[in-house]
Protein backbone atom coordinates (compact mmCIF):
# COMPACT_ATOMS: atom_id res chain seq x y z
CA UNK A 1 0.00 0.00 0.00
CA UNK A 2 1.76 3.31 -1.09
CA UNK A 3 0.30 6.06 1.12
CA UNK A 4 0.64 9.88 0.53
CA UNK A 5 0.27 12.47 2.49
CA UNK A 6 0.82 16.65 1.53
CA UNK A 7 -0.20 18.82 4.05
CA UNK A 8 0.22 22.82 4.03
CA UNK A 9 -0.70 24.90 7.26
CA UNK A 10 -0.04 27.52 9.41
CA UNK A 11 0.97 26.05 12.99
CA UNK A 12 3.07 23.71 13.63
CA UNK A 13 3.89 19.80 12.98
CA UNK A 14 4.77 16.82 15.38
CA UNK A 15 7.82 15.08 13.22
CA UNK A 16 7.44 11.71 15.64
CA UNK A 17 3.62 11.60 15.53
CA UNK A 18 3.50 11.79 11.83
CA UNK A 19 6.63 9.13 11.20
CA UNK A 20 4.52 7.00 13.71
CA UNK A 21 1.33 7.39 11.65
CA UNK A 22 3.42 6.53 8.42
CA UNK A 23 4.19 3.27 9.99
CA UNK A 24 1.43 2.22 12.26
CA UNK A 25 0.23 -1.50 11.56
CA UNK A 26 2.42 -1.77 8.43
CA UNK A 27 4.78 -4.59 8.36
CA UNK A 28 6.05 -3.90 4.86
CA UNK A 29 8.10 -1.23 5.71
CA UNK A 30 12.09 -1.65 6.80
CA UNK A 31 12.78 1.58 7.28
CA UNK A 32 11.80 5.09 8.14
CA UNK A 33 13.84 8.47 7.08
CA UNK A 34 12.44 11.97 8.80
CA UNK A 35 14.17 15.39 7.71
CA UNK A 36 12.78 18.23 9.86
CA UNK A 37 14.22 21.68 8.65
CA UNK A 38 14.08 24.88 11.06
CA UNK A 39 14.38 28.34 11.33
CA UNK A 40 17.87 29.54 12.49
CA UNK A 41 18.13 31.94 14.56
CA UNK A 42 20.93 34.21 11.78
CA UNK A 43 20.96 34.58 8.26
CA UNK A 44 24.49 35.66 6.70
CA UNK A 45 25.60 35.74 10.00
CA UNK A 46 23.18 38.76 10.79
CA UNK A 47 21.03 37.46 13.91
CA UNK A 48 17.15 37.46 12.90
CA UNK A 49 13.58 37.84 14.81
CA UNK A 50 11.15 35.45 12.64
CA UNK A 51 10.57 34.29 9.17
CA UNK A 52 8.03 34.60 6.63
CA UNK A 53 7.17 32.58 4.44
CA UNK A 54 4.75 33.30 1.64
CA UNK A 55 3.29 30.76 -0.52
CA UNK A 56 1.25 30.51 -3.80
CA UNK A 57 -1.76 28.36 -2.29
CA UNK A 58 -2.91 25.83 -5.07
CA UNK A 59 0.13 25.46 -6.77
CA UNK A 60 1.56 24.76 -3.86
CA UNK A 61 0.01 21.73 -3.29
CA UNK A 62 0.11 20.88 -6.93
CA UNK A 63 3.76 21.04 -7.73
CA UNK A 64 4.45 19.21 -4.05
CA UNK A 65 2.20 16.21 -5.32
CA UNK A 66 4.08 16.48 -8.67
CA UNK A 67 7.05 15.56 -6.80
CA UNK A 68 5.71 13.41 -4.80
CA UNK A 69 4.53 11.70 -7.71
CA UNK A 70 7.54 11.64 -8.93
CA UNK A 71 9.32 10.03 -6.15
CA UNK A 72 6.81 6.87 -6.32
CA UNK A 73 7.86 6.38 -10.08
CA UNK A 74 11.64 6.86 -9.32
CA UNK A 75 11.89 4.78 -6.03
CA UNK A 76 10.08 1.79 -4.20
CA UNK A 77 8.47 4.06 -1.82
CA UNK A 78 5.79 2.77 0.31
CA UNK A 79 4.85 5.87 2.11
CA UNK A 80 5.64 9.67 2.24
CA UNK A 81 4.38 12.62 3.68
CA UNK A 82 5.32 16.08 2.88
CA UNK A 83 4.29 19.07 5.05
CA UNK A 84 5.23 22.93 4.90
CA UNK A 85 4.70 25.66 7.43
CA UNK A 86 3.66 29.06 5.87
CA UNK A 87 2.79 32.62 7.80
CA UNK A 88 5.03 33.88 10.32
CA UNK A 89 8.11 31.14 12.27
CA UNK A 90 10.70 31.76 14.61
CA UNK A 91 13.98 30.96 15.46
CA UNK A 92 13.94 27.40 16.51
CA UNK A 93 10.32 26.74 15.27
CA UNK A 94 9.60 23.78 12.46
CA UNK A 95 9.32 24.45 8.80
CA UNK A 96 8.93 21.19 6.49
CA UNK A 97 9.10 18.01 7.20
CA UNK A 98 9.44 15.24 4.66
CA UNK A 99 8.93 11.77 5.64
CA UNK A 100 9.80 8.66 3.04
CA UNK A 101 9.09 4.93 4.28
CA UNK A 102 10.77 1.95 2.14
CA UNK A 103 11.61 -1.74 2.76
CA UNK A 104 15.01 -0.54 2.54
CA UNK A 105 16.68 1.98 3.51
CA UNK A 106 18.08 3.42 0.21
CA UNK A 107 15.22 4.48 -1.14
CA UNK A 108 14.04 6.02 1.89
CA UNK A 109 17.26 8.52 2.00
CA UNK A 110 17.20 8.80 -1.90
CA UNK A 111 13.99 10.07 -1.92
CA UNK A 112 13.66 12.35 1.04
CA UNK A 113 16.90 14.18 -0.95
CA UNK A 114 15.07 14.58 -3.83
CA UNK A 115 12.27 15.64 -2.46
CA UNK A 116 13.75 18.33 -0.14
CA UNK A 117 16.01 19.23 -3.12
CA UNK A 118 12.89 20.37 -5.26
CA UNK A 119 10.88 22.12 -2.51
CA UNK A 120 14.00 23.92 -2.06
CA UNK A 121 13.69 25.49 -5.92
CA UNK A 122 10.20 24.08 -7.08
CA UNK A 123 7.68 24.93 -4.35
CA UNK A 124 6.18 28.09 -4.61
CA UNK A 125 7.45 29.76 -1.34
CA UNK A 126 9.33 32.60 -0.36
CA UNK A 127 10.91 33.34 2.78
CA UNK A 128 11.37 37.01 4.44
CA UNK A 129 13.21 37.79 7.29
CA UNK A 130 13.51 40.32 9.72
CA UNK A 131 15.98 41.37 11.27
CA UNK A 132 16.96 44.74 13.29
CA UNK A 133 17.59 46.17 10.13
CA UNK A 134 14.02 45.67 8.56
CA UNK A 135 12.40 42.67 6.02
CA UNK A 136 14.02 41.34 3.68
CA UNK A 137 12.95 38.56 0.93
CA UNK A 138 15.74 35.42 1.14
CA UNK A 139 17.80 35.22 -1.95
CA UNK A 140 17.82 32.31 -3.78
CA UNK A 141 20.66 30.15 -3.35
CA UNK A 142 23.00 28.77 -6.44
CA UNK A 143 24.35 25.77 -4.62
CA UNK A 144 20.24 24.60 -4.17
CA UNK A 145 19.70 25.04 -7.88
CA UNK A 146 23.16 22.76 -8.19
CA UNK A 147 21.78 20.24 -5.84
CA UNK A 148 18.18 19.71 -7.16
CA UNK A 149 20.15 19.55 -11.49
CA UNK A 150 21.38 16.37 -10.17
CA UNK A 151 18.14 14.82 -9.79
CA UNK A 152 17.62 15.39 -13.06
CA UNK A 153 18.62 12.38 -15.15
CA UNK A 154 16.44 9.81 -17.30
CA UNK A 155 13.86 8.59 -14.81
CA UNK A 156 14.44 5.01 -13.72
CA UNK A 157 18.04 4.62 -13.80
CA UNK A 158 17.72 4.98 -9.58
CA UNK A 159 15.21 2.05 -9.18
CA UNK A 160 17.98 -0.24 -11.53
CA UNK A 161 20.82 0.71 -8.96
CA UNK B 1 -6.94 36.10 -17.69
CA UNK B 2 -6.29 36.52 -14.26
CA UNK B 3 -2.71 37.85 -13.03
CA UNK B 4 -1.06 37.14 -9.46
CA UNK B 5 1.99 38.12 -7.97
CA UNK B 6 4.21 36.67 -5.48
CA UNK B 7 6.96 38.45 -3.03
CA UNK B 8 8.82 40.83 -4.21
CA UNK B 9 7.22 40.79 -7.40
CA UNK B 10 3.65 41.61 -5.55
CA UNK B 11 5.41 44.25 -3.67
CA UNK B 12 7.28 46.02 -6.34
CA UNK B 13 3.68 45.71 -8.66
CA UNK B 14 1.51 46.85 -5.90
CA UNK B 15 -1.04 44.63 -6.17
CA UNK B 16 -1.40 41.02 -5.62
CA UNK B 17 -4.14 39.93 -8.75
CA UNK B 18 -5.86 41.70 -11.59
CA UNK B 19 -7.63 40.94 -14.31
CA UNK B 20 -6.14 41.86 -17.52
CA UNK B 21 -6.99 41.69 -21.25
CA UNK B 22 -3.66 41.63 -22.83
CA UNK B 23 -4.10 42.63 -27.15
CA UNK B 24 -3.77 40.02 -29.45
CA UNK B 25 0.00 40.69 -30.43
CA UNK B 26 0.61 39.49 -26.78
CA UNK B 27 1.28 35.48 -27.07
CA UNK B 28 4.33 34.40 -24.99
CA UNK B 29 5.10 34.90 -21.12
CA UNK B 30 7.94 37.27 -22.11
CA UNK B 31 5.56 38.93 -24.48
CA UNK B 32 3.04 39.07 -21.86
CA UNK B 33 6.01 40.44 -19.67
CA UNK B 34 6.58 43.02 -22.29
CA UNK B 35 3.68 44.62 -22.26
CA UNK B 36 3.10 45.09 -18.44
CA UNK B 37 6.70 47.40 -18.67
CA UNK B 38 4.84 48.90 -20.85
CA UNK B 39 1.97 49.86 -18.85
CA UNK B 40 3.88 51.65 -15.82
CA UNK B 41 7.07 52.19 -14.03
CA UNK B 42 5.96 49.84 -11.00
CA UNK B 43 5.95 47.12 -13.86
CA UNK B 44 8.96 48.29 -14.98
CA UNK B 45 10.44 48.11 -11.76
CA UNK B 46 8.95 44.40 -10.90
CA UNK B 47 10.48 43.42 -14.37
CA UNK B 48 13.36 44.84 -14.39
CA UNK B 49 15.47 41.54 -13.81
CA UNK B 50 13.63 39.68 -16.21
CA UNK B 51 15.83 36.67 -16.31
CA UNK B 52 15.14 36.42 -12.21
CA UNK B 53 11.57 36.16 -12.96
CA UNK B 54 9.35 33.05 -12.76
CA UNK B 55 6.48 32.23 -14.01
CA UNK B 56 3.78 29.80 -13.61
CA UNK B 57 -0.01 29.41 -16.14
CA UNK B 58 -2.82 26.99 -14.53
CA UNK B 59 -0.13 26.81 -11.51
CA UNK B 60 2.35 24.40 -13.59
CA UNK B 61 5.52 26.00 -13.93
CA UNK B 62 6.27 27.55 -17.78
CA UNK B 63 8.85 29.16 -19.18
CA UNK B 64 8.69 32.31 -20.79
CA UNK B 65 8.63 31.22 -24.53
CA UNK B 66 5.22 29.24 -22.93
CA UNK B 67 1.95 30.40 -25.25
CA UNK B 68 -0.48 32.06 -23.21
CA UNK B 69 -3.95 30.93 -25.22
CA UNK B 70 -6.07 29.92 -22.92
CA UNK B 71 -4.22 30.58 -19.58
CA UNK B 72 -6.50 31.50 -17.08
CA UNK B 73 -4.16 32.45 -14.15
CA UNK B 74 -0.23 33.61 -15.06
CA UNK B 75 1.77 34.19 -11.66
CA UNK B 76 4.76 35.85 -11.90
CA UNK B 77 7.30 35.84 -8.76
CA UNK B 78 11.13 35.20 -7.73
CA UNK B 79 12.75 32.53 -7.73
CA UNK B 80 11.38 29.88 -4.93
CA UNK B 81 12.84 29.88 -1.61
CA UNK B 82 11.42 27.55 0.41
CA UNK B 83 12.05 24.38 2.41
Amino acid sequence: MMQATIRLQREDFDATAESAALTRGRTDIGAVVTFTGLCRGAESGEPITALTLEHYPGMAEAEIGRHVEEAFARWPLLGATVIHRYGRIQPGENIVLVVTASSHREAAFAAAEFLMDYLKTRAPFWKQVESRAGAAWVEARDADDVAAARWDKPPGREAAE
Amino acid sequence: MKLVYFAWVRERVGKAEEDVVPPASVKTVAELIQWLVGRGEEYAYAFEQAKSIRAAIDRSHVRPDTPIAGAREIAFFPPMTGG
